[in-house]
């Protein structure tokens, strides 16, 4: 058994190779799993490869000065190419294929310096040429690759590094929508998204189930959105995703595929690929066969359903678009000389420049730069201005800033949340933040004082942390063992029915955090708690061996 | 009364017409009009403008000539638009069922142009079905007749203006009832329209030789430019790789002069292109270096088409021009090569006619696949139908390669040859447009449209495949049949002005008969003065 779980380990290993052993994580988990049926030792591996549809977020369509943003009513958006009018012609939009190039950039994918557009035909009512626009034979890039980190939760035992190859990431346009009417019969179409530019993303299957498949999506977000490539509303279908799942015995070749489309929410992703891993796998354990289909998922119900229009063979009859030159684009460092440079052809060069940090690396840069966890990393990578805020606290040195992250992201978040600001409303300094870490980390204030100040410190503007404590006196009272300890002589003495309970032995541990509470009424929220609970207990053992 | 035409000597041109005569476009309308009157057994119109409108237009631009505010030299001229290229408010149909009740709310790019320039679009052309066809016979609106021997009394001169003998000018007799000469196609109705005189020059739009072919059997000039030169925004694609828009008119100056106008790079258009500049101003006839392509020499050719192709050749060797055999040896697989890229490219184009934004919609309800089949069985010709099917046919996954990818490579083949020639020094080529004089009716539909096609561009395509501009000047007419003859001249891409140029040489030394309708004969010149007084 060990070593069948070794052989996983390793086999696992050598098929995802994992580049980011420098950062210590433990390595990607085997995914083994079982049906009901468990008379199989070596059980199920489940592999899902996903295609993901981004609207390009740009001012107009990819082909016509369509607007690019379907907001309107119903059909004003519509250029004259957009509605198929005979006579028009494509026009590409140049933001378009900068955006693309960003973003095969950012996904680390090779180039082409000549991509072609390519007609791909089929009769549907929302597409009112007969055919979509896209890249099938030559797309604008090809052979990246996403890194990306599964964080650890319910599912997933501890965080780890995983990468996923890109197959292609190609333009193409958008359809139309339409709406079907069942009282009235009738089909209606609304084509404002109809030619709007789109990237279509193509990872290679290696994912291994839904926990894995959200983690790279909400990578891939963070990434587009601070390229500003896309606006990732999942819930508008700026970004849609499609799962290829199938299930096969360990060392046995891929088995059948199901696409599971237009998923639009990162939850849905998740959820559809589990219930569809262990649909295929009921089915194949009960001597059925998975079919090649296209399905759909059902939120409410959280299954996956075969998709009506589920047609023998698609042939799309692929053809060369004959209105638009090859896609050419150019990779000039500057200092060339401008007799070989083309202003109208989009320099690659230029946007490598301008590349953003990308989230996995800069997760990696956090952890290995301030030693917080890469939960902490992660949660800082999400929110920008978290980050931002970090970052600025970290030019004070910390001393810890597993404690800063915390305090930030467990306190002042919760602040904010109670308050409804952000932290930007928020009158919290960075420096402020470092203050009460360095007092956390040297243990000079209690926790519940940190706490304390900093509620006041979020609400109210004072110049420093140590301003507030001074003027609260905290340093002298709260750990003023003198002081408290007349404070709980004089409480022991007026609470004789709660003594009395204690001494009857019952309750013990409500006693002394009434008392606690007796205690902190004098000097509300000012005590070092823990310290006044100590007091408690000892000065209540001393006055049972007193009176033994 | 009607005004005046002093016979120029030559063929009309418009600035002559205008500048050397003194007539106005007012008084060209006129006669315009009434010419279309005289020939709507001929079918050329699919719809023609209200005739108040058009004398309003004509009256204005008479103001801007009176004043010397014209706004470009083809002011007032009149134009005929085939129906295939959208004009704003009024009906385009391609001569479909499917565009029957299809009204443009855009201008064509190159009727854009013709509008700024100030000239007057008469009407829109008939034209085969979306522009399939060599014949001008499959229109929805029927067949488009030839002008010449039609039945309408015409005079065929030379350039002293004095008749010429022996001409026949009566109704064809072929033996059969009811027949004529076609037209010839797929830009039939915009060859009549110049012929006719209902107007100086018409758009047509060449795929595989639509604009050279009629305009041939009417003794036309005709020029299918060089692909990326013209713009086909608001062009109805028929094969997109191939379509260009094209001109015709009697002369190659009237030619060269829609052509100017309407030239140049749009942005709506990517395919256009600026041309290459050219620093060398273009050849005189000696010293040329022309082309005889021994391939377009073939199985079919009328021995009068042959003779004509080898005495313009002797014209220009005699005129100091070289002349040598060269060879395009793809050129028998070009139509091939077009039979194939013309159905696959058409299946596609064709998609988006489902009847939902525009074209036919029919009552079908039962589901919406069952309303697209019909809309489209019931909107489209067989001929259309046809190669919707067969285009489907070679774009399949599997058949791909073998057809479609395998087409693309003669393409390829197809193009060098003529690069090879360019590269071995040859200026121009000389050729034939078509492999006879006009058919009749019944001669033509004895063979079906894809065998006529196979057939009639042959010498027309390989100028499609190959981007290349092609101009084809008239040379004289049948001994047999009084019909015209032309000869066709291609050159590399952009060399449209050499074509011109040699063109307008050729048209002076050919001498290439005038026409006209009989009533409109002006029996006497009437000199400026008497303009002036009237």
């Amino acid at each position: 058994m060990i070593l069948a779980s070794v052989r996983k380990v390793v086999r696992h290993g050598t098929r995802f190779p994992t580049r980011h052993q420098s950062t210590g994580l433990a390595p990607r988990p085997s995914r083994l799993r079982y049906g009901q049926n468990q008379s199989d030792p070596r059980g199920w591996e489940s592999v899902i490869g996903l295609e993901v549809h981004a609207q390009i977020l740009a001012l107009s369509k990819l082909f016509s000065a369509g607007s690019g943003r379907t907001l309107g009513s119903a059909n004003s958006q519509v250029t004259l190419f957009d509605a198929s009018i005979p006579g028009t012609l494509p026009v590409i939009n140049r933001r378009c294929v900068e955006a693309a190039v960003q973003t095969a950039l950012a996904l680390q994918c090779r180039i082409n310096p000549v991509s072609t557009f390519d007609r791909k035909h089929y009769f549907y009512a929302d597409l009112p040429t007969g055919y979509q626009i896209t890249q099938q034979r030559k797309a604008l890039a090809v052979q990246g690759q996403m890194d990306f980190s599964v964080l650890r939760s319910e599912n997933v035992p501890h965080s780890y590094y995983h990468s996923v190859g890109i197959t292609q990431l190609q333009l193409e346009q958008d359809s139309g929508k339409s709406l079907h009417d069942a009282v009235a019969g009738k089909s209606l179409i609304d084509l404002n998204r109809c030619g709007m530019g789109l990237m279509e993303i193509v990872f290679e299957p290696q994912l291994s189930d839904g926990e894995e498949a959200a983690a790279m999506i909400h990578d891939l977000i963070l990434i587009l959105k601070r390229l500003g490539t896309c606006s990732c509303k999942m819930e508008e279908g700026a970004l849609r995703v499609d799962a290829n799942i199938s299930v096969n015995r360990p060392g046995e070749p891929l088995g059948v595929r199901t696409e599971v489309k237009n998923l639009n929410s990162i939850r849905s992703l998740a959820n559809a690929i589990e219930f569809e891993v262990s649909r295929q796998i009921a089915v194949l354990e009960s001597g059925g066969i998975v079919e090649n289909e296209t399905r759909s998922f059902n939120f409410s119900a959280k299954q996956t359903l075969p998709m009506r229009d589920k047609e023998a063979k698609q042939d799309y009859r692929f053809l060369p678009e004959p209105n638009l030159p090859p896609l050419r684009l150019c990779d000039t460092p500057p200092g060339t000389p401008t007799d070989k440079t083309n202003p109208h052809i989009i320099n690659i060069h230029d946007y490598r420049e301008t590349l953003p940090e990308m989230p996995n690396v800069q997760r990696q840069r956090l952890m290995t730069e301030t030693g917080i966890s890469i939960e902490s990393a992660s949660q800082l990578v999400d929110q920008p201005n978290h980050l931002a805020f970090f970052e600025k606290a970290m030019t004070h040195k910390p001393q810890n800033p597993q404690i800063l992250v915390n305090l930030l992201q467990l306190s002042v978040v919760e602040m904010l949340n109670i308050l409804d600001i952000s932290l930007e409303q928020s009158h919290l300094s960075a420096g402020q933040l470092v203050e009460l870490a360095e007092i956390k980390h040297n243990d000079e204030l209690p926790h519940n004082i940190i706490l304390k100040a900093l509620k006041t410190l979020v609400e109210k503007h004072y110049p420093s942390a140590e301003s507030l404590i001074q003027e609260m006196d905290w340093r002298s009272t709260v750990r003023n063992v003198n002081l408290i300890q007349g404070l709980v002589t004089e409480a022991l003495r007026n609470e004789k029915k709660l003594v009395k309970r204690y001494f009857k032995g019952k309750d013990e541990q409500k006693v002394a955090v009434s008392l606690a509470k007796i205690v902190d009424k004098s000097y509300p929220g000012d005590l070092d708690m823990k310290l006044v609970t100590q007091v408690i207990r000892d000065s209540l053992k001393e006055m049972a061996t007193n009176t033994q | 009364m009607l005004p005046a035409i002093i016979r120029p000597k030559g063929p009309p041109r418009y600035r002559s017409v205008l500048l050397g005569h003194g007539l106005m476009p007012s008084d060209l309308m006129q006669r315009s009009l009434e010419i279309c009157d005289q020939i709507t057994d001929l079918n050329a119109f699919t719809s023609l403008r209200k005739s108040d409108d058009l004398k309003a237009e004509a009256k204005k631009a008479t103001r801007r000539w009176r004043q010397v505010e014209n706004k470009s030299p083809i002011d007032g001229m009149t134009i005929a638009v085939k129906d295939n290229f959208c004009w704003v408010g009024h009906p385009t149909t391609c001569g479909s069922r499917m565009l029957q009740d299809f009204v443009p709310t855009y201008n064509a790019t190159v009727v854009q142009k013709l509008v700024n320039a100030g000239a007057i679009i008469l009407g829109k052309t008939n034209m085969d079905e979306f522009g399939m066809g060599s014949g001008g016979t499959d229109s929805i609106f029927g067949p488009t007749k030839n002008w010449w021997r039609s039945g309408l009394a015409y005079e065929v001169s030379n350039w002293n203006d004095e008749r010429l003998p022996g001409i026949e000018t009566g109704r064809v007799d072929s033996g059969a009832t009811d027949d004529w000469f076609i037209s010839g196609g797929s830009s039939g109705g915009s060859a009549v329209a110049v012929a006719s005189g209902a107007c100086f020059a018409s758009l047509g739009s060449d795929t595989g030789g639509s604009v050279r072919i009629p305009g041939a059997w009417h003794g036309l000039v005709t020029l299918k430019p060089t692909y990326g030169s013209l713009s086909r925004h608001g062009l109805i694609p028929l094969v997109n790789s191939m379509d260009v828009p094209g001109v015709m008119a009697k002369s190659v100056e009237d030619v060269q002069l829609v052509f100017g106008v309407i030239r140049g790079v749009d942005p709506m258009d990517s395919t256009t292109v600026i041309p290459p500049f050219k620093d060398e101003p273009p050849k005189s006839v000696e010293g040329l270096k022309i082309g005889i392509p021994q391939e377009y020499h073939c199985d079919g050719m009328s021995e009068e088409v042959l003779q004509t192709w080898s005495d313009v050749a002797d014209v220009l060797e005699n005129a100091g021009a070289q002349v040598k055999q060269v060879s395009l040896p793809h050129t028998p697989y070009s139509i091939v090569c077009y039979s194939v890229l013309n159905p696959s490219e058409v299946s596609s184009n064709m998609a988006r006619y489902d009847g939902l934004e525009y074209g036919l919609r029919t009552e079908q309800n039962r589901s919406t696949e069952a309303l697209f089949a019909e809309n489209r069985h019931l909107g489209f010709n067989e001929v259309v139908r046809g190669r919707i099917l067969s285009g489907n046919y070679f774009l399949l996954k599997e058949n791909y390669q073998e057809f479609f990818g395998q087409a693309l490579k003669v393409r390829r083949l197809v193009q060098r040859d003529f690069v090879n020639v360019w590269s071995d020094d040859v200026d121009l080529l000389l050729t034939p447009v078509t492999l006879t004089t006009s058919p009749t009716f019944r001669e033509f539909s004895s063979l079906d449209n894809r065998t006529q096609t196979t057939k009639q561009d042959h010498c027309t395509q390989p100028a499609n495949l190959a981007g290349l501009p092609a101009l084809t000047i008239p040379v004289k007419l049948s001994e047999s049949s009084s019909l015209p003859l032309s000869v066709q001249l291609i050159g590399p891409r952009f060399s449209e002005d050499t074509l011109f140029n040699l063109g307008t040489w050729l048209e002076k030394h050919l001498q290439f008969p005038n026409f006209g309708l009989t009533s409109m004969r002006i029996e006497k010149e009437i000199t400026g003065n008497d303009r002036r007084r009237k």
